[in-house]
């Protein structure tokens, strides 16, 4: 993964906690060669935002690191990136407000994946299922595994057309290979691709648009664009208002009683 | 339920901050069914504390995941509450269960797979009042753990108005310790298994929620770790595992261990 | 083995308001009741704070665990049937208080046409008039002798409401006044009334003023903050049996809830029903709690496969039409009732879309019914026009122009511009019943226990496409008198099918009441014809689905079968009405 790149399309950038932001600097601290066996896995993804530098963990840094921000369910960062990028074209960052990876929508599908809705805990699970390009909901697999299927479809589809990951392809190419899974002209395992792509659709809008207790819509950032207010107790004195009120929104966080 | 000087107040975020003035604009009369759950609860964390002078530094501190994703009733919350900190108290080491958000953290695992025992063998006969090791109890129970955590904690909050009259939450830390040492010698009276493996399930759980990685929503700032010279995430001990001394690290965390972008 | 536990006067299934309403009347007259709930148990602590609209609306946190039990479906009897596998297809209740816990208060009576919608019919247009594979008929009861129920029930749960100017009579007003008003109902009952027709506040179980009901209960004034729909109230702000009749019922002394209770099976020696068995979810211990009288009170699914299941009544069979179980199933399917109409974007007008209550909107019953002349139409019955201020939550509205794309930039752009500048009026169409639409056991799905899931059957017919399309002819007139600058459709395809969705809760049917036991279960009392100390209530009961919401009349037969069941535990037993035979079919 291309480290200085990650500006070119709206990466939100959280790595600002005063952790090493260079990879170079980590192996050469720990001593590690480079090239060998580092150039697969190690490389691949797991160290950048580690750093060395003991002393430059500062005290306040986990306070404004939002906790939630670390993945449960995605075990390859590989997978992740391609989650981003594509929550990022569905949802993307303009004058009106941030777009997916800003709201932290793919961490809020990475805590969904390795809950109950990832593993469909409460669905009927008895076959037969349909097994011909089935819908999301009469698939043998779960949300999880559908999820890893076509992110790596995804990828591999971008491998083939472009030559590049997904995560690295342009806006335009992201977008073709979004559309071709969206009309269902790709084929993936375990599930049609159109419902593939509105599984990934609603997660993203439901990222965007839950309570932050989720992982999600970050600062409340996506209520405030959407001019929602949140867990407001009564709207009892103002609904009959002719005008549009403005308001502050609360979280849950906010509104449930705290011990 | 007299918690109200335990209440942080994490922000005003615009809302309301008096519960009177709440209930006069709506027409809410006082009293009434109101008694029960209207004022019981609900507007005490946009209540009362509007003075409190650090409301403004919580609204960054307060973690997201402080919201209940599990427990509907603030009630059996109290009484985990109180549970976690009688088996994880805060003394001069550092945090108890409390201030770690270890509640939270159980409130996330029970809202999660592990609450409905995703991955465990669920079919019949089961037989958990056989089961020797109070350990293994819970998961020889038909019921899931979520379903185990609500009969336990409510049986322990009966079983406190039984005895003193009050909830558990309310009651005296001898008085909750006494109700503890029945829980965990098996003689409080559950539906769903023998109370000692309970205990077991809800020890277990207070110490993940101390020590897990902030990502789950408990070892809150990471002082677990740092209670426990727990270091977490660290890339590499390569050049200092040779020293002599002890080296204390501050701990990383998952957040800032992995790739962030 | 089951263990047999110490009889009662009565058991129920079900906590929702049927069960909630007969366990407060047969309680009241002191007689001992026990209801055996499947889901956890629920009071309002459990609903405090619970503004979570992922929890509730997406993830459906209050309706029913599909892995353990669900229906299969399927839109034409040559095809297999598929099992709703997702709540995301369905809402169907569960927990203490059931649907009625997490339902949006919506409180409508039915018409005087809907009881006698057969003779009616026959009498204004002939029998010619009637579709070829219609079953509607006569229900066996006429809207005068189930009005001081409607009355009561209206009492009992608070409705705020103001008077239908073309409504039924009424034996009383409302006991409560409307709800309040937006600028957004004002613009839509302002452009009903320019059209000519009849606009007012929809009737509603939210509370315009706090109230106590003639038992005494409290219930609190609603306070707006639109988590209403598919959530508990956070503030006892809205009529349900957890916050009316259960407490009604549990102050009494003689009642007794058990939660967790998994009904299995109606214990019965061929003509008397026993008691019911059932398994307790937490440890698996099976028991049977015989009763002097049973009564079934779950939803239309739950009432159906337990008598299927326990072998009451003889199976529907829509080749041969003999049989009763299963027959005239009917409801709200969403394709072609609830979420049709007109949508309307505002380029300058901006609303508070985000707060509201369950049951805030406007509607009207010109179409309603026989409120048309149907001489030159090719259907019959009709539709309600509704314009609802439910409290537009994020997650679930994202609506765009039609030809905006599904996603990206200007997906985002429009929707985050019209998301408080977009209002949906909607046709909520009758659906009649139909000899091909009806329930019966699934040959391949099982639930948990083993047994066959209930399988639906649901075959649209010419006319109820047809019902529906005039329905969205008429929302986009008024769409267009409010003044939207953009105007979308939300229509019905000529090939419309059924489309496997149980969103809207209103199911009915199949368990039907009538006078002739050859083609209704029950009587007017909800006492089945063929085990006379069985009451089947709810849904399950109607012959067919009227245009408006169905759990008002649901409440009113639920007053009048406990009347029933009153009289039946103090006499000597027997039917409580003598059965009809109809002359010809």
């Amino acid at each position: 993964m291309a480290d200085n790149e990650e500006n070119k399309k709206g990466k939100a950038s959280t790595n600002e906690e005063g952790v090493d932001p260079t990879r170079r600097r980590f192996i050469k601290n720990t001593g590690f060669v480079i090239g060998g066996v580092a150039g697969g896995s190690l490389l691949g993804g797991l160290f950048t935002s580690q750093g060395s530098k003991k002393d430059e963990v500062k005290e306040d840094d986990s306070a404004k690191a939002t906790p939630t921000e670390a993945r449960m369910f995605f075990e390859r960062y590989e997978d992740f990136v391609v989650l981003e990028q594509a929550t990022e074209r569905i949802l993307p960052k303009d004058d009106s407000g941030p777009g997916a990876i800003e709201l932290g929508v793919p961490y809020y599908i990475d805590k969904q994946m390795a809950g109950t809705w990832g593993i469909n805990g409460t669905d009927y699970r008895q076959g037969p299922f349909v097994t011909k390009e089935p819908t999301i909901d009469q698939s043998s697999l779960t949300r999880g595994q559908i999820m890893i299927s076509g992110i790596r479809k995804m990828n591999e589809e971008s491998k083939k057309r472009f030559d590049v990951s997904f995560d690295e392809a342009e806006e335009d190419q992201q977008i073709e290979i979004l559309t071709a899974f969206e009309s269902s002209e790709i084929k993936m395992y375990g599930a049609n691709a159109g419902s593939f792509f509105g599984l990934l659709r609603e997660l993203t809008i439901e990222g965007a648009y839950s309570d932050p207790l989720y992982g999600g819509n970050r600062d409340m950032a996506g209520w405030k664009m959407k001019e929602f207010p949140g867990a407001v107790p009564s709207y009892g004195d103002i609904i009959e208002q002719e005008e549009f009120v403005k308001k502050d929104p609360v979280s849950l966080t906010s509104y449930q009683q705290k011990s | 339920m007299a918690n109200d000087n335990k209440t942080k107040n994490p922000s005003g975020d615009g809302v309301d901050p008096t519960r009177r003035k709440f209930l006069k604009n709506t027409g809410i009369a006082l009293g009434g069914v109101a008694g029960g759950s209207l004022l019981g609860g609900l507007l005490v964390s946009q209540s009362e504390n509007k003075n409190d002078s650090s409301s403004k530094d919580d609204k960054a501190q307060a973690p997201r995941t402080r919201g209940r994703e599990f427990f509907a009733r603030y009630e059996d919350f109290l009484v985990l509450a109180a549970a976690t900190e009688l088996i994880f108290p805060k003394d001069d080491n550092g945090p108890g269960a409390i201030d770690l958000d270890v509640p939270y953290f159980i409130d996330k695992q029970l809202a999660g797979t592990w609450g409905v025992n995703d991955d465990d063998y669920r079919q019949g006969p089961f037989d958990e009042k056989k089961v020797k090791e109070a350990a293994d109890t819970a998961n020889h129970a038909r019921a899931n753990r979520g379903q185990l955590f609500i009969d336990g904690l409510r049986s322990m909050n009966a079983e406190s108005k039984k005895r003193f009259d009050v909830t558990f939450d309310e009651a005296t830390e001898e008085e909750q310790g006494e109700i503890m040492t029945d829980l965990e010698t098996g003689k409080l009276k559950m539906k769903t298994l023998p109370s000692d493996g309970f205990f077991e399930l809800l020890k277990q759980a207070t110490l993940q929620g101390a020590f897990s990685d902030p990502l789950y929503g408990g070892n809150k700032n990471m002082d677990g770790w740092r209670m426990k010279e727990f270091p977490g995430a660290r890339a590499s001990y390569a050049d200092v595992i040779e020293e002599e001394d002890f080296v204390e690290l501050e701990p990383v965390s998952l957040t800032d261990y992995q790739q962030n972008i | 083995m089951a263990e047999e536990l110490e009889k009662v006067d009565a058991v129920i299934v079900g906590t929702g308001w049927a069960g909630g309403i007969a366990a407060a009347e047969l309680t009241k007259a002191g007689h001992k009741v026990v209801a055996l709930e499947r889901g956890k148990a629920q009071s309002r602590e459990d609903f405090i704070g619970a503004k979570d609209e992922l929890k509730y609306s997406i993830r459906y946190h209050m309706m029913q665990d599909l892995s353990k039990d669900t229906v299969t479906t399927r839109s034409s009897r040559k095809d297999v049937a598929r099992p709703v596998r997702n709540n995301s297809r369905a809402r169907m209740g569960n927990d203490t208080g059931g649907a009625s816990a997490h339902w949006n208060g919506v409180s409508f009576r039915w018409m005087p046409y809907d009881f006698e919608i057969y003779s009616k019919t026959v009498e204004k247009y002939g029998k010619d008039k009637i579709p070829k594979n219609s079953r509607i008929q006569d229900w066996g009861i006429t809207y005068d002798e189930i009005e001081p129920y409607y009355d009561k029930y209206e009492k009992t749960t608070g409705v705020s409401a103001e008077e239908n100017p073309i409504g039924p009579w009424r034996s009383d007003e409302y006991p409560n006044p409307r709800m309040k008003s937006t600028p957004s109902i004002d613009l839509f009952k302002k452009a009903g009334e320019s059209l000519g027709y009849h606009p007012y506040h929809l009737p509603s179980g939210n509370m315009s003023e706090q109230y106590t009901n003639p038992d005494g209960e409290t219930i609190n004034a609603c306070v707006y903050c639109a988590f209403c729909e598919e959530h508990g109230c956070d503030f006892g702000a809205k009529a349900d049996p957890i916050v009316t009749v259960l407490e009604t019922a549990n102050k009494t002394g003689n009642f007794e809830i058990r939660n967790e209770s998994t009904v299995t099976e109606v214990v019965h020696d061929g003509s008397k029903a026993t008691g019911l068995k059932y398994i307790d979810n937490l440890t698996g211990k099976e028991y049977i709690q015989p009763a002097d009288i049973v009564v079934l009170a779950g939803f239309v699914f739950t009432n159906n496969k337990l008598l299927l299941k326990s072998k009451i009544g003889e199976p529907y069979d829509p080749e041969t039409e003999t049989g009763v179980i299963g027959r005239n199933f009917t409801g709200h399917f969403s394709n072609i009732s609830t979420y049709i109409g007109a949508r309307g974007f505002f380029n300058d007008k901006k609303f508070n879309l985000a707060m509201g209550a369950g049951s805030l909107g406007a509607t009207l019953d010109d179409f309603s019914g026989d409120n048309i002349d149907h001489s030159d139409l090719d259907f019959l019955h009709g539709y309600e026009i509704r314009y609802y201020h439910l409290g537009k939550r994020p997650i679930a509205n994202n609506d765009v122009p039609e030809g905006t794309p599904a996603w990206g930039k200007e997906y985002k752009e429009k929707n985050l511009f019209y998301h408080n500048r977009n209002i949906l009026v909607r046709a909520k169409v009758a659906f009649l019943p139909n000899r091909y639409t009806y329930l019966d056991l699934d040959p391949t799905y099982k639930d948990e226990l083993g047994d066959p899931l209930l399988r639906v059957t649901v075959e649209y017919q010419e006319d109820d496409i047809k019902r529906a399309q005039h329905g969205v002819d008429t929302c986009e007139e008024i769409v267009k008198e409010m003044g939207a600058d953009i105007i979308d459709r939300v229509d019905v395809d000529d090939n419309a099918e059924f489309d496997h969705m149980f969103y809207t809760n209103h199911f009915i049917g199949g368990a039907i009441m009538g006078e002739d036991p050859k083609t209704s279960a029950v009587n007017r009392y909800s006492q089945m014809w063929d085990m006379e100390n069985l009451f089947v209530l709810g849904g399950s009961s109607f012959p067919h689905v009227s245009s408006h919401d169905p759990t008002e009349t649901i409440g009113a037969f639920a007053y009048l079968s406990s009347e029933g069941m009153i009289d039946y535990l103090k006499g000597d037993g027997g039917l409580l009405i003598e059965p009809k035979e109809k002359k010809e079919a």
